[in-house]
């Protein structure tokens, strides 16, 4: 092998480069997101129950906020009737947060632990948090 | 290793039959949630073809009569107020009659005194034929089919302010900075806009959809007359055939739906 003593030097260089945030973070326990629930809104309910089934929710409610948001804005339709017939308001600031009114507790929570950072807040007025 | 064509019929055949079998088990493992659920409209919508306002001028003769209406509408929408005119967000506003109708004063320019002197209440005009609809590049700002309003999809605008360019009337505001430290008091129940997006008077379509009349209207005490053009027993359209009006730059084609009412 030509030049090997440089490959190989050059090799473990990179493998350690790439491997170094694994054995960084090895051993230790990243805090796992915990969206609360316990807001005075969701106490007060009788059926604690979102809009949706919990697990409909967890993985598709934003696509369902993006559905909501073409309907509300572009077709005037403001009402939207749920899987089991109940009739709920599409709006994110007046139905979503009503209940989860703590977007640090909840949003935050999950968006902070994958990294994703919806544009939603750049606009929409988030409850006031400690309220 | 050879293989038999029979064989070889055989082993695709199977695989196929578990190709198009998987894929539809795939399909069975996708949640379905809202499969049973649907949009609706409100039933307390208004329900109107084309929206109008009529503004009757004599009833406003002081500047509170202005600024009532005016803080009605900013106050509700989370409109800034930045301070510097440069760089103004406006939904609703005055302006003088030459600015207003620069036509008829070009026309007309010995008309009476207490026109040339007064401020007119000058809003987004809610076009039938909007330029501001025609140029925008994302559909960010359309006309609604089923009422007329020109609507703000604040979502889509991508803040090329070509509709600014295109709007006759100067309704259109474009936000330079982050509004949200200027908006006075912020009104939790409607969003604020972000900086790089276009705005603009929307008629108060959140009220219209639950069976309230656009803010401007109800702060007015009866000096703005909201209704559907479409309709000729709506009131609005009792006033416009009762009471001489205008509208502003009528010659470019735009067809305004905002009227002042000029004589008695």
């Amino acid at each position: 092998m030509y030049d090997g003593g440089k490959i190989i030097i050059g090799l473990i260089i990179f493998i350690g480069i790439s491997i170094f945030p694994f054995i960084l973070t090895m051993g230790k326990a990243v805090a796992k997101p915990e969206p609360k629930l316990d807001t005075p809104e969701i106490q007060k309910m009788v059926e604690k129950k979102c809009v949706e089934s919990k697990m409909y929710m967890k993985t598709e409610h934003m696509v369902m906020l993006n559905d909501w948001r073409d309907a509300v804005v572009r077709d005037g339709l403001r009402l939207y009737k749920a899987t089991d017939g109940k009739l709920y308001d599409m709006s994110l600031q007046n139905t979503c947060m009503k209940c989860h009114s703590s977007k640090k507790n909840f949003c935050d929570q999950c968006h902070n632990y994958v990294a994703v950072k919806p544009y939603c807040w750049d606009c929409h007025i988030a409850p006031q948090e400690g309220t | 290793m050879s293989i038999r064509r029979r064989d070889f019929l055989k082993i695709a055949g199977v695989s196929a039959i578990a190709g198009i079998g998987g894929v539809s088990a795939l399909s069975l493992l996708k949640i379905k949630g809202s499969e049973a659920s649907s949009y609706i409209e409100d039933p307390k919508t208004l329900k109107g073809k084309r929206w109008a306002i009529a503004i009757d001028i004599q009833k406003f003769q002081t500047p509170e009569d202005y600024a009532r209406v005016i803080n009605a509408c900013h106050s509700i929408h989370n409109v800034p107020d930045i301070g510097n005119p440069k760089e103004e967000i406006k939904w609703i506003w005055t302006e003088s009659y030459e600015h207003s109708f620069p036509s008829q004063d070009y026309g007309n320019p010995y008309i009476q005194d207490h026109l040339k002197k007064k401020p007119f209440l000058v809003l987004c005009n809610h076009c039938d034929n909007p330029p501001c609809v025609r140029v925008c590049p994302t559909k960010a700002t359309f006309k609604r089919k089923s009422d007329g309003i020109v609507m703000m999809d604040m979502h889509r605008c991508i803040g090329c302010r070509f509709c600014m360019a295109g709007c006759p009337y100067g309704a259109r505001s474009f936000n330079w900075r982050d509004p949200r430290p200027y908006i006075k008091k912020i009104n939790p129940e409607f969003p604020a806009r972000m900086k790089g997006v276009v705005e603009k008077c929307t008629f108060c379509y959140q009220r219209i959809a639950v069976g309230l009349q656009p803010a401007c209207v109800e702060a007015s005490k009866g000096a703005m007359i909201f209704g559907d053009l479409a309709d000729p027993n709506s009131e609005i359209r009792r006033v416009l055939s009762s009471r001489y009006t205008i509208r502003r730059k009528p010659e470019l084609g735009t067809n305004p739906s905002i009227f002042y009412i000029i004589g008695g």
